[in-house]
């Protein structure tokens, strides 16, 4: 326990992406991720990283185009509408196939919107966002520890597959506090280890110890057969993550289950506080709470629809975004009822245990 | 002062947001009595901006849009070419125009769009808690400049008048400030002559306010204002960079 | 054992810390918290609140809406939030600026002219810690000791004679409960 300390989660992930060897950082302030950029302000210059105020969360995320180009492990963050803006550097940055992590700290939508925590960018980090046959690895944290610790799983994941990583947590995790434990810092020997792995494809000195090269940093192929063996490759990339990296957490799930619940990020601690309380009524309700919801966890909730589960609850924070994810996974063996809350506006537990009592 | 001694038909009764202290409200009681007395009421329009200004769009008693964070230039061009018989306005901050709105001010300007357009420079983005602007001072600390703004790692504060006034086609560009009672009535003729110009389709115009932001300096109102006379206004002089409606016109 | 809790009052009262010193306490003894602030425009001259829980086992909702502990800086706090703390809950109130207390029947109150007494102490910002102390006698939620030591390890350098203040309002705090 000594080595816990109490923190936001937006100050808390910056901290973690310093200790996982993060040392270039491009953004634009906005609510309610601005202690991140702070942050990022106050710390990055003690360990002789760049930190950079860009002009615009389009600048940000073509600053972060140019130095994941180089090999280095960048970030940037932003909320809601920023995030909206970085959408056509994101595309640009999976064409060209650069490592990077992105980290939305959602609000609520659309437009300008509000300033409190929301779910409403589902569809845009899972589905595309930008233009093109893409896929982001996102994670979706639901406390400030997970948080963190998805800062240096986010650059792992990057550098491993050559995608972009985005962490789509929202507004509650960002100001939150919570007791953290962080891993040590990467030494500086260990940092230039990570950026030799991409000397075979990254932009760097010929002194660097392979001779003389040419490698291109580009999403550009204007023959379309090119284009096609291009984009082929990265469907297999997406494969092997899909078979991979699917990540969730089964809470209260067993073979007894009347009814299972879907919720990530946020959401998923408000529905475990109401089935915590309906279980200690007699009921016997679980939780399935997918930690990537790109690549979707669809077997791990299928899984869990055995003979008796008469019904499937998702609980969203937008009118209804990853409901259509969760029934692909149910594929009509039982009915997925939804609830949402729009606005910013968080559900209370007693919300969530009455839609589900209406069903008793 | 004077000039705020009752309200101006053209502002609405909903009380302002601004922190005490703050200018945004003398700015828009400016420009809500000109066009009180331009009699422009009936065919005025403004775009609010993204800022602590953002409620511009309730404030003023005409129809009013709110825009992106930096677009409101664009989306005034759209307003003007689609209703010319209207008189459009902006109203912005440094950070929505100078830092994310850069491309959209320059092109509206440019191209000689026949809106006004008012800029409150405070040397800090007010709306999202003190974060450094594209107009803070060099060495000024901001929470993102918390060692001071370093000018050879990240540059020089951005002097919008001068940079848009190596344009051809603005008619008229001045830059005033609200740091005192003449100071402020010195203002206000400023933005009886742009939106006169405005009224007359003469073409561009553009009114730069020297502004203060007691709550995230981190001073008290008249700190403020004699923070921002000494430090602001050696760097953002003052004055008419361009007036093409005068007898021989500058420039 | 979980105990949720919700502080409130004017921007710049301090009701945020006085969130921040129970969870912090909390947590060196050992146990799960979470502390979550309203944020935005409200902030802007209108209440500052905090909800903070802490409890034994791991936290699912940090979203309090039912308090155990309420504490009301202000009277727009304490018409936010009074009806809503649970039964047999506690309701620590600032007289000085809520002229305006309705008690319920089943709540615990300690009323206190927090505003004058920390002004006796020497200085305003010590307001919240007298509250602080109120809990600390009234709950088991946090011991005098663990805050003690974590306010001297965090000001003795810094500030001695703040220090000082400091434990001497948690101090008066407990008194009042007793
Ligand atoms: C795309 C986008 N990026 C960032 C923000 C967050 N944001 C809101 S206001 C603001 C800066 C405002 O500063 P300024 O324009 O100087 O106005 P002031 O508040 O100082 O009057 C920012 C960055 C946003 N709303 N949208
Ligand atoms: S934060 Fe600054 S600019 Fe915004 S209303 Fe307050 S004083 Fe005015
Ligand atoms: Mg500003």
């Amino acid at each position: 326990m000594g080595n816990k300390v109490l923190m936001k989660g937006n100050e808390a992930v910056a901290e973690a992406a310093i200790r996982s060897g993060c040392r270039l950082y491009f953004a634009y302030p906005i609510t309610p991720q601005s202690e991140l950029i702070e942050y990022m302000a106050k710390m990055m210059p003690k360990v002789k990283g760049t930190f950079l105020q860009a002009e615009s969360e389009v600048a940000a995320i073509n600053m972060v185009y140019g130095a994941a180009g180089m090999g280095k492990r960048v970030m940037t963050s932003s909320s809601s509408p920023g995030i909206s803006l970085k959408m056509e550097g994101i595309s640009y940055l999976a064409g060209a196939r650069l490592p990077a992590v992105i980290i939305n700290v959602q609000r609520g939508g659309p437009g300008l919107g509000d300033i409190q925590p929301a779910q409403g960018d589902y569809f845009q980090a899972t589905k595309g966002g930008g233009h093109g046959d893409y896929r982001l690895i996102v994670l979706a944290p639901s406390s400030v520890q997970e948080f963190a610790d998805m800062a240096s799983d986010s650059f792992d994941l990057a550098d491993k597959y050559r995608v972009p990583v985005m962490i789509l947590s929202d507004g509650l995790l960002g100001q939150m506090m919570e007791p953290v434990e962080f891993k040590e810092y990467k030494t500086d020997k260990e940092i230039e280890e990570l950026g030799k792995q991409h000397y075979d494809w990254c932009i760097h000195t010929n002194e660097d110890g392979k001779g003389h090269h040419h490698n291109e940093i580009n999403s550009l192929e204007i023959d379309p057969n090119v284009l096609e063996r291009h984009v082929l490759n990265l469907e297999q990339i997406y494969k092997e993550i899909e078979k991979n990296e699917v990540k969730h957490e089964e809470y209260n799930i067993n073979d007894n289950n009347e009814f299972v619940c879907v919720a990530f990020g946020t959401a998923a601690r408000i529905v475990k506080s109401a089935i915590d309380d309906l279980n200690a009524e007699g009921r016997n309700i679980g939780l399935i709470r997918p930690i990537t919801v790109w690549p979707y966890p669809y077997k791990e909730i299928a899984k869990t629809i055995h003979g008796n589960v008469k019904r499937v609850f998702v609980f969203e924070l937008n009118l209804g975004q990853m409901v259509e994810d969760v029934k692909l996974a149910v594929n009509g063996k039982v009915p997925v009822e939804f609830m949402g809350k729009v606005g910013g506006l968080v559900f209370t537990p007693e919300e969530i245990k009455e839609k589900i009592k209406a069903y008793l | 002062m004077a000039i705020i001694a009752k309200r101006p038909d053209s502002l609405r009764e909903v009380s302002f947001t601004y922190c005490p202290g703050c200018m945004h409200g003398v700015a828009h009681r400016l420009i809500a009595e000109t066009v009180d007395e331009l009699g422009l009421k009936n065919q005025m329009t403004g775009v609010a901006p993204v800022g602590c200004s953002v409620f511009a769009y309730k404030f003023f008693d005409f129809d009013m849009a709110q825009a992106a964070h930096g677009r409101a230039p664009a989306v005034a061009t759209g307003m003007k070419r689609a209703r010319p018989e209207m008189n459009v306005f902006t109203y912005q901050g440094d950070g929505d125009l100078a830092a994310i709105g850069t491309a959209e001010i320059v092109h509206a300007a440019n191209r000689g769009e026949h809106i006004s357009v008012f800029f409150v420079n405070n040397a800090i983005y007010g709306m999202t808690g003190g974060q450094m602007a594209p107009t803070t001072l060099p060495g000024m600390k901001t929470t993102t400049s918390p060692y001071g703004r370093d000018a050879n790692d990240i540059g020089y504060p951005v002097r919008v008048c001068e940079l848009l006034n190596t344009l051809e086609a603005p008619y008229y560009i001045e830059r005033v400030s609200l740091l005192s009672v003449p100071e402020i009535i010195k203002a206000k003729k400023a933005v009886q002559k742009a939106l006169t110009y405005n009224k007359e389709g003469r073409g561009f115009t553009f009114i730069e306010f020297v502004s203060t932001c007691p709550t995230n300096w981190g001073l008290d109102p008249v700190k403020s204002q004699q923070w921002a006379k000494e430090n602001m206004i050696p760097f953002f002089k003052p004055g008419v960079f361009r007036d093409k409606g005068t007898e021989g016109g500058q420039k | 054992m979980k105990s949720e809790m919700i502080f409130s009052g004017f921007g710049g009262q301090g009701a945020l810390a006085i969130g921040k010193f129970i969870a912090q306490s909390a947590m060196s003894e050992g146990k799960n918290v979470s502390w979550l602030p309203s944020y935005g425009p409200e902030m802007r001259g209108g209440t500052a609140n905090v909800s903070v829980v802490v409890s034994d086992t791991e936290i699912a909702s940090p979203v309090v809406s039912f308090p155990h502990i309420m504490v009301a800086l202000n009277q727009p706090s304490l018409d936010k939030f009074g009806p809503s703390v649970k039964a047999n809950g506690l309701i620590v109130v600032n007289e000085d600026l809520c002229p305006n207390v309705v008690k319920r029947d089943g709540v615990d109150y300690v009323v206190a002219p927090l505003n004058k007494i920390s002004k006796e102490i020497g200085d305003d910002k010590v307001l919240n810690m007298i509250a602080i102390g109120i809990i600390i006698e009234k709950t088991n939620i946090i011991k005098y000791d663990t805050l003690a030591d974590h306010l001297t390890s965090f000001l003795k350098d810094r500030n001695a004679e703040l220090l000082a203040l400091n434990l001497e309002a948690i101090k008066k705090g407990m008194e009042l409960a007793r």
